[in-house]
């Protein structure tokens, strides 16, 4: 299933609402850089607030998107991700030190501001 | 009624059902949000090795009762290659997929007890169990 990305001025919003099997995920990644290359987004935001467990697979692709966006020059925040799913991927030994996070989609978009993305 | 089911492998989209079955299992024995996420992750890593590795196998979600205990067991059993070294297998860091290779030893920190049996050439057996 394909996940929608939103433009909003100059950042790409995306919200994770489905169970997220692999194909979906490694989508997202193709689709997000394609939009970001299309519309020259200097930042994007990924809500995670509906997902229940993030897996190493999961988490690796998420460490992948923020690296090649990173890359790209768009700086990526990952926002609302459940303190269940925070206690999980620590035990899993997964920490995403990379990634920029935030509390949710409000506060990562104001991150995003005050690096001068908006 | 007691919750068993079993799931087989041979397609990616087998790992979501079996996460699927293993949240659903969870949520019926009361399992904490924290606990249901542990055993859906734990299933997700168990599914994706059998996918990646050693296809086809079984993903096994059933309720254990024993010495007053009650407990959500996972097996994932396959009839693939075998894992030739096991304690190198069960290192953090250790893959040969390129992935994080944090599966098999996450598994066992996710999970109350674990256990691994394999023989190369006949397959995999791995065991784990959540208490309530």
């Amino acid at each position: 299933m394909r996940i929608p990305i939103l433009k909003l001025n100059n950042l790409l919003l995306v919200s994770i609402q489905i169970e997220l099997d692999d194909q979906s995920a490694l989508q997202l990644q193709e689709d997000l850089l394609e939009k970001i290359h299309q519309t020259s987004a200097g930042g994007v935001v990924i809500d995670l607030t509906s997902l229940d467990m993030i897996d190493s697979f999961i988490a690796k692709v998420l460490g992948d998107i923020v690296s090649m966006s990173g890359l790209m020059g768009s700086k990526v925040v990952l926002t609302g991700i459940q303190p269940a799913v925070a206690i999980t991927l620590v035990e899993l030994g997964i920490y995403l030190n990379d990634a920029n996070t935030a509390i949710d989609l409000e506060k990562g978009i104001e991150i995003l501001g005050k690096s001068g993305v908006q | 009624m007691t919750i068993k089911s079993n799931i087989p492998i041979i397609s990616e989209w087998d790992i979501v059902a079996a996460r699927q079955a293993g949240r659903e299992a969870a949520k019926k024995m009361n399992f904490g949000t924290v606990d249901q996420a542990r055993i859906t992750t734990a299933i997700s890593e168990l599914a994706r090795n059998i996918f990646l590795y050693a296809m086809p196998g079984n993903i096994i979600v059933e309720e254990i009762h024993e010495n007053n205990k009650y407990g959500l067991k996972i097996t994932a059993a396959d009839q693939g290659p075998g894992i030739e070294n096991i304690k190198l297998a069960l290192e953090d860091g250790y893959t040969t997929s390129g992935g994080l290779g944090a599966g098999v030893p996450g598994v066992k920190r996710l999970m109350d007890e674990f256990s691994i049996d394999s023989e190369v050439g006949r397959g995999t057996v791995v065991v784990a169990v959540k208490w309530l």
